[in-house]
């Protein structure tokens, strides 16, 4: 049993060879965070009594969601026969939708625990970072996590995970998070098995930004791995993709509150302040080298990221507005994959245009904006970018319905995903029919044990945006999971369906469709208005239209009877509250044209079936 | 369960009204709404502040209601005077409740008496009561009419048997043409209330109501479209699916029925439920509250309004009779409007008339919204065009929200 280390080992000045960088490979729910903490608290980072569950997890949304967004690194001290380490713990979000971040977080390390849970087995997220992992030539560690559970079937994963990477069922180390059991043995494997980091200490600085994270007192507080040489504090730093340099104010490690050092050498993890305000200035992947000696290359595998999925962001109140441009402005001081632009609806009045890395990025960010922000916020349909090539040969991205050219079209183009589906065995019927039903085209399939398969499908981004995840879950009891990446684009036979109320175009409603799926979204869109519009003073028609053609169409019926015939024996007073309360809802309507819609009815109109079905339930 | 009261303000114990009331008083009508909270059974649709016998007792009782209400009078001139509101002969008066001829005629003549007594009736007031054509013979009708009464008004509410069970009525309705026959051999004017859009009431069912209130000619004629008020047990029956949900379509049926077989009939609406053979049947007690005149209403529940103070009474018969006993106001709470809900109330009463509201009397935001209604078809064109807006039968059914267009900000 190794004891917690007496003396740690002390930044700046630590030899590579007693540093283990490593992370954190797990889906949510699989109980990293619990190990994360567990792991603090057996080091003696941190002090039983300021345990938080979860400690690592920041964010409120986060530790709700038990989900990871933003990594950190916090650095272990840990002894084994004598000697003491230091180990660089570096948390990695979990989600599809942060792939190039974990890809950097993965970089920076030279190993990886692929934590799974013993019940459950692994995910398609798991096995997609695990084989960006593999790419980076991470030593992997291999670890079923609550083994704790009743419902725990070690023996049936172990062998799943050997089958996997290799090895033997014997080596997958077995621990509870939860109650500790197996933990210090992984620490000991850790410092036993992964290698110790490899660099040049002579030479310019190079250090890979993983993370960047905005702090309301010290500004952009940027994460780093050293690679080469050394970063002193006070020294200016160069960011090589832009060229700006920065004066380092601080540098330190975590552990896991930031202490500062005298600097970082090779193969240490750590954080810098240089001052700047915006994640921006300090982009993930980027290199940091120093300004008087700075090195000649940067480090590989820099990427501007690309936002895949795009949505309408509306506040309900109209007069919210500038409240939703600042709050967007400070998120984007903490995320660098965010773009937006002001966009104006003709029905939802003003708001932005933003894009987000995938529907989780979207989910999470609006839920900040709502509840840091205390913003009531419209989404619209969420849109991937299409390429609209005209006759005239000139060519227009579209991120929303509106922007779609009338013109004479030539050819558009879709992106397309590859995406890999985990579930047992029974699924593959449901899953395959779910796939061919969003045009997906069956790339194989493979048996990661014999009940679990590994299903993998070439399909359009836009028709997963939506409710896939939700669909793929309900039509599998939960059971499946799913890995998605960018996968080039593809011709398609798509149009712009358009809604109109009273012969007036309404934006927020009209979709890009593949023209099979025309007919089917212009009688479901018309058919749920009819619903949740209320009746008004004149006739309302509703049509949706593909161009000047009509496809589907449903009817308002003119309200007839709107007074109230009692004066409630000279009760005037409950007359005129009745009358303000009924101009308080008449607050809460968009005007479109001359019809007054709800809010409600948008929210509803553009949420899908499935998500309000959840919502009864 | 009878309606709840709106939150106010506290009002004061000795009555005095804010200097505001008092303002201009002598240039306005003023009126006398007198509450009797009593029936002999609670109706099913029925939310008002009503009670049957059994309901009530100590100092509460049918027996002493009488003085208690004279006792209200007298302290309502007494605090009328203290506020500077000037002492006015009553142009209206009315009875209403409950079932104000559930006590005898001479209970109803005295309460009138003691408001002769203490503000006198201008010649020619108006002066009303409500009556159950149940509880109403040839005598009682004679006295209320020697006593000054001028007017009776019955809850026919309908012709048809099975809609007036529904509604919980007991009377028969043969009973209406002889208290109508009666009320008129005591020199009385005639009112009938009928109620529209019961659960169960087919088309022909209202017309026949109609048609039956019109045969015995009434002078002025009230059609109350069925309000299902949350708490009554007529809710309760729907929610339980025993009987139908009501819908506004039906409603607006109905109405466009009634407009008609009463305009056929040579009647004429001067209030969006309300009809009279000629401007002078108008119920004039009823036009005052659209008007925003000045009432004191007497009894528990009882509204008031004396130039922008609003206030209304305890619900409770028995803490309404010891609150007069301890010589203090039966007020619960009021409230003072100012200008703004002054003029909110202005366009929300009086565009329900016939006589309809000023364009002139508008403020710039609802002065823009006319045209639109005009175009809408909710006003009548030449009327605007004069001056007034005036809702046309499609904007009777729609008058709220024509109120809301006028009242846009």
């Amino acid at each position: 049993m190794s004891p917690m280390a007496r003396t740690a080992p002390v930044p700046a000045a630590t030899d590579p060879a007693i540093i283990r960088n490593f992370c954190i490979i797990a889906h949510i729910d699989h109980g990293k965070s619990t190990l994360a903490d567990r792991m603090l608290q057996l080091t003696g980072v941190v002090e039983q009594r300021d345990m938080k569950a979860q400690y690592l997890d920041r964010m409120d949304i986060e530790r709700e969601r038990g989900i990871t967004i933003k990594s950190q690194a916090v650095r272990l001290p840990w002894e084994l026969d004598g000697v003491s380490y230091a180990l660089n713990m570096i948390d990695t979000p979990g989600h599809v939708d942060f792939t190039y971040e974990v890809s950097r977080s993965l970089a920076a390390c030279e190993g990886a625990i692929l934590l799974v849970d013993a019940a459950q087995g692994i995910e398609a997220q798991t096995l997609a970072n695990l084989y960006l992992a593999m790419e980076n030539d991470l030593t992997i560690i291999p670890v079923l996590n609550k083994i704790d559970l009743p419902a725990a079937q070690p023996e049936k994963y172990a062998a799943e995970l050997a089958n996997l990477i290799g090895g033997k069922p014997e080596d997958v180390l077995l621990v509870s998070g939860k109650t500790g059991v197996g933990v210090e043995a992984l620490l000991d494997k850790i410092v036993s098995d992964l290698p110790a980091p490899v660099g040049d200490a002579s030479a310019p600085a190079r250090a890979m930004i993983f993370d960047s994270v905005y702090d309301t007192y010290r500004g952009v507080v940027t994460y780093v791995r050293v690679v080469d040489g050394h970063l002193s504090p006070r020294e200016r730093i160069q960011m090589m993709s832009t060229r700006a340099s920065h004066e380092l104010l601080e540098i330190g490690v975590s552990s896991p509150e930031p202490t500062p050092s005298k600097g970082l050498g090779v193969g240490e993890v750590g954080y810098l302040i240089t001052g700047v305000k915006d994640v921006r200035q300090s982009k993930v992947g980027d290199t940091v080298t120093n300004l008087a000696k700075p090195a000649s290359s940067s480090l590989s595998g820099y990427a501007d990221p690309k936002p895949m999925v795009f949505s309408g962001l509306y506040p309900l109140d109209g007069a919210d507005y500038p409240v939703l441009r600042d709050a967007l402005e400070k998120l984007m001081l903490n995320d660098a994959a965010l773009v937006y632009e002001p966009e104006t609806s003709a029905a939802l009045g003003f708001g932005f245009r933003v894009g987000f890395l995938g529907l989780l990025h979207l989910e999470i960010t609006r839920e900040r904006l709502e509840r840091e922000y205390n913003l009531s916020l419209i989404s619209t349909a969420p849109n991937v970018e299409y390429e609209v090539t005209l006759e005239d040969k000139s060519v227009v991205h579209v991120t929303n319905p509106s922007e779609y050219p009338a013109g004479k079209i030539a050819e558009v183009r879709e992106p397309m995903v590859s995406a890999t589906i985990l579930a047992p065995n029974e699924f593959v019927g449901t899953i395959m029919e779910l796939c061919q039903g969003r045009r997906g085209v069956m790339g194989g399939m493979d048996y990661l044990s014999e009940d679990r398969v590994e299903i993998r499908y070439r399909l359009p981004l836009a028709e997963i945006v939506f409710d896939f995840f939700d669909m793929l879950k309900s039509r599998t009891r939960g059971y499946a999971s799913l890995d998605w990446k960018a996968d080039g684009d593809q011709v398609a036979d798509l149009v712009k369906v358009d809604i109109m109320l009273q012969g007036e175009q309404v934006d927020a409603f009209s979709a890009i469709t593949h023209r099979d799926k025309a007919y089917a979204y212009g009688v479901m869109m018309t058919g749920k208005l009819r619903e949740l519009i209320p009746r008004q003073q004149f006739e309302v028609p509703i049509q949706a239209a593909i161009g000047a053609r009509i496809i589907a169409r449903e009817n308002i019926r003119a309200i007839r009877k709107d007074v109230l015939a009692k004066c409630y024996g000279g009760d005037i007073t409950r007359k005129r509250k009745l009358l303000e309360k009924q101009k308080e809802g008449k607050k809460r309507m968009k005007m479109v044209g001359r019809v007054e819609v709800p809010q409600e009815a948008f929210i509803a109109a553009l949420s899908s079936d499935e998500s309000k079905d959840k919502a009864r339930k | 369960m009878p309606s709840a009261l709106p939150l106010g303000d506290p009002a004061p114990s000795d009555g005095v009204l804010p200097s505001s009331a008092a303002a201009g008083s002598s240039n306005r009508d003023f009126g006398l709404y007198v509450h009797i909270p009593f029936c002999a059974v609670r109706c099913g649709y029925c939310d008002f502040n009503t009670y049957t016998a059994a309901e009530l007792g100590g100092g509460a009782s049918q027996a002493n209601y009488a003085p208690t209400v004279q006792r209200e009078l007298e302290f309502a001139a007494g605090a009328l005077d203290r506020s500077g509101v000037t002492g006015r002969p009553l142009d209206t008066v009315f009875f209403g409740g409950g079932t104000p001829t559930l006590l005898p005629s001479g209970d109803l003549a005295r309460v009138l008496t003691t408001a002769r007594t203490l503000w006198g009736l201008r010649p020619g007031a108006e002066v009303t009561t409500e009556a159950n054509p149940d509880s109403v013979t040839p005598a009682s009708l004679e006295e209320l009419a020697a006593a000054g009464f001028t007017r009776v008004s019955f809850g026919m509410q309908s012709a048809v048997p099975h809609v007036l069970a529904v509604l919980d009525r007991t009377h028969s309705p043969e009973r209406v043409p002889l208290a109508v026959q009666w009320a008129r051999e005591a020199g009385l004017k005639v009112s009938l209330d009928l109620i529209y859009g019961t659960p169960g009431e087919k088309l022909q069912d209202w017309s026949a109501s109609l048609d039956a209130a019109l045969s015995l000619e009434p002078d002025h004629l009230s059609a109350y479209a069925l309000i299902i008020e949350e708490g009554t047990a007529l809710a309760r029956r729907i929610r339980r699916g025993q009987v139908p949900a009501v819908d506004d379509d039906d409603h607006a049926d109905k109405y466009e029925l009634a407009e008609c077989a009463l305009q056929a009939a040579g009647m004429s609406w001067y209030e969006v439920s309300n009809w009279a053979r000629t401007d002078e049947d108008r119920c004039r007690h009823n036009l005052a509250y659209w008007k925003g005149h000045d009432w004191w209403g007497a009894g528990p529940g009882a509204h008031s309004h004396v130039g922008g103070t609003r206030w209304w009474n305890v619900k409770h018969p028995t803490a309404y009779a010891q609150r007069l006993e301890a010589g203090e106001s039966p007020a619960a709470g009021r409230e003072t409007l100012d200008d703004g809900a002054r003029y909110v109330e202005d366009v929300l009463l009086r565009t329900r008339l016939a006589e309809g509201y000023p364009t002139a009397d508008l403020n710039p935001a609802g002065r823009n919204a006319v045209a639109g209604l005009i175009a809408d078809g909710l006003i009548e064109p030449r009327e605007a065009f004069r001056g007034v807006v005036r809702l046309s039968n499609r904007g009777r059914l729609l008058a709220d929200a024509v109120v809301r267009r006028l009242l846009p900000d």
